[in-house]
């Protein structure tokens, strides 16, 4: 690990006036993706801010009947949060689907929206990489890529984004809070994170010396129908393949409104507003889901070893959509998928 | 290890900090990037605390701490200053074992042992937080703690009768 300089900021203020003004340093808040980085050499900051001392630590109300997180809430408080389990049940259910009891208890909001790809190739130094190291190639499209992207890929690179809390809250529409050195911001979910493009080494639309202050949930009412189902290749303290967030809101016989995200198959969470819209005013029915399924992964591409993921997520939807419209959210304890 | 960025600059300085480890108040001056699993077993000699991956993968370097179970290969110590640690060293008191340690050998819950004090420090933290009733939830619950020798049932089993015998004497 590189040897760096740290400092234990006090302020948001000064926190972000630290960070901005030098181009090597970064936060750290849980530190359970950083340090894993920098352990492998991967990240080499010269300057560590932590952040962790801030009063970025609550659950509050919002004025419209929402609830704002804060960036240093960890994946553990947020998804045992009664609020949260009551108003936003989707939310826990993929915080608690994701990595392990341990980890969720150093994990924060922020750190876990910014935790970077799991691909191979990115975590070792001694291979090419676009996102580690841009204009060196992209070993993965020719290689192995068993957990890569198949929507929204491009030439440099095929990552995915591995969380699973950030998946329910694109499925919730949640809006991420960060001050920088220009003031304050606010952006949604779906404009956090970025498609691959020209630019892998790109994960997000945050700014250097931007801190992530909190994540808002607006006031919505899914908390009767919803799933977070997660496929992997071992039931639990795994990475998604896939997995799909739905929330559902019924009105009689009819769906009034969807939202739908996937997790495990691009560089970030994938939404398809269009595909929603098939659900709007009708009943529930496989056929109908088959078809936002087929809508959704129309311009998947699958690569040698990932290829299986496009069937996977078609049936994923469909098996996510119907416990969703059935009120049977998927358990994050007893595995078996009804 | 390499100077890493910042080239020629001067190296850091080690930073003060206080932690309470197993009871006992520990102050100690320590370098920004030693890792609390580290200062652990190489600064304080509790070699208890095993080092499997040093990723996160794995949870035998499980500790407690301020309460919570976490992976002290992936904090660093200096982030933990005013902290309170307990380690697989800590559980005993006046000598007599705590029940998840007995439960651990009344039910063989173990063979070579390696990631024993992690598995026994995640499931005592486990018991605490009261959200395990299950068999489900306690598999579900400990997956952060892998058993290369696949003692699995067994550790189940010992944190089952803790929970049972908890139970039991709260009625
Ligand atoms: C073995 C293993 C399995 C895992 N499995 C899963 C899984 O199944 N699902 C899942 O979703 N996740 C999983 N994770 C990832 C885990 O959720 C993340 O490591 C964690 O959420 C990162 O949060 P952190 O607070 O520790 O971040 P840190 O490591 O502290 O930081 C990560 C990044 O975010 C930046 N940062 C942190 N906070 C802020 C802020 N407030 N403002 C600006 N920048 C900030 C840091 O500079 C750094 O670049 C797993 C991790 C491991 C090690
Ligand atoms: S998929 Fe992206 S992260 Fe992986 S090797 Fe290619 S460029 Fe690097
Ligand atoms: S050594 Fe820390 S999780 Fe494996
Ligand atoms: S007893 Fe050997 S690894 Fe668990």
């Amino acid at each position: 690990m590189n040897r760096f300089s740290y400092l234990r900021a006090s302020s948001v203020d000064e926190a972000v006036r630290e960070a901005a003004s030098d181009p090597a340093a970064r936060f750290i808040a849980g530190g359970t993706n950083l340090i894993d980085l920098m352990k492998y050499n991967v990240e080499q900051p010269a300057r560590l801010i932590d952040i962790t001392h801030l009063p970025l630590n609550q659950i509050d109300e919002t004025d419209s009947g929402g609830l704002r997180i804060g960036a240093l809430v960890t994946n553990d408080e947020a998804a045992y949060d009664p609020r949260v389990q009551d108003r936003y049940p989707l939310l826990s259910s993929a915080i608690l689907a994701g990595a392990s009891a341990q980890l969720r208890n150093s994990a924060t909001t922020g750190g876990n929206l910014l935790q970077r790809t799991r691909c191979y190739y990115f975590y070792d130094p001694g291979t090419p990489c676009n996102k580690r190291e841009p204009g060196t190639g992209c070993p993965a499209a020719t290689g192995r890529n068993r957990i890569h992207a198949i929507l929204g890929t491009s030439e440099h690179c095929i990552a995915t984004h591995p969380s699973d809390m950030a998946v329910a809250l694109a499925a919730l529409e949640a809006v991420v809070h960060v001050t920088g050195p220009d003031g304050e911001r606010a952006i949604p979910l779906s404009d956090f994170h970025r498609l691959p493009g020209d630019h892998p080494e790109i994960d997000t639309t945050l700014r250097h010396g931007e801190i992530i202050t909190a994540v808002e949930l607006p006031a919505a009412d899914f908390s009767r129908n919803y799933t977070y189902l997660k496929l992997r290749d071992r039931l639990s303290y795994a990475f998604a393949l896939v997995s799909v967030a739905v929330a559902l809101r019924i009105d009689g016989d009819a769906i009034a409104e969807a939202r739908l995200a996937l997790g495990g198959v691009a560089h970030k969470p994938w939404r398809d507003p269009e595909a929603e819209t098939l659900l709007h005013g009708h009943p529930a029915s496989e056929d109908r889901f088959a078809a936002v399924a087929d809508h959704i992964l129309k311009d998947a591409r699958g690569y040698e070893d990932n290829a299986f993921k496009i069937d996977l997520a078609k049936r994923a939807i469909i098996r996510a959509l119907s416990q969703a419209a059935a009120g049977t959210p998927q358990s994050q304890t007893d595995k078996r998928i009804q | 290890m390499s100077a890493g960025q910042g080239g020629a600059a001067a190296l850091p300085e080690r930073i003060a900090i206080t932690l309470t480890v197993n009871g006992e108040a520990r102050q100690m001056d320590v370098l920004p990037w030693t890792v609390l699993l580290d200062l652990l077993r190489d600064h304080l000699a509790l070699t208890g605390t095993k080092k499997g991956c040093d990723h996160g993968q794995c949870g035998a370097c499980t500790v407690i701490v301020d309460g919570r179970r976490i992976n002290s290969c992936m904090a660093f110590a200096v982030m933990k200053d005013g902290a309170n640690v307990t380690t697989i060293e800590g559980l005993a008191k006046d000598g007599v074992l705590h029940p998840l340690q007995q439960a651990f050998i009344d039910h063989d819950a173990f063979q070579c042992g390696y990631c024993t004090p992690g598995q026994i420090c995640s499931g005592v933290a486990l018991i605490e937080e009261g959200r395990a009733r299950t068999r489900d939830e306690i598999r579900e619950f400990m997956s952060g703690n892998i058993c290369r020798c696949g003692a699995y049932t067994n550790i189940v089993d010992a944190i089952e009768q803790v929970i049972g015998s908890n139970e039991e004497a709260a009625r």
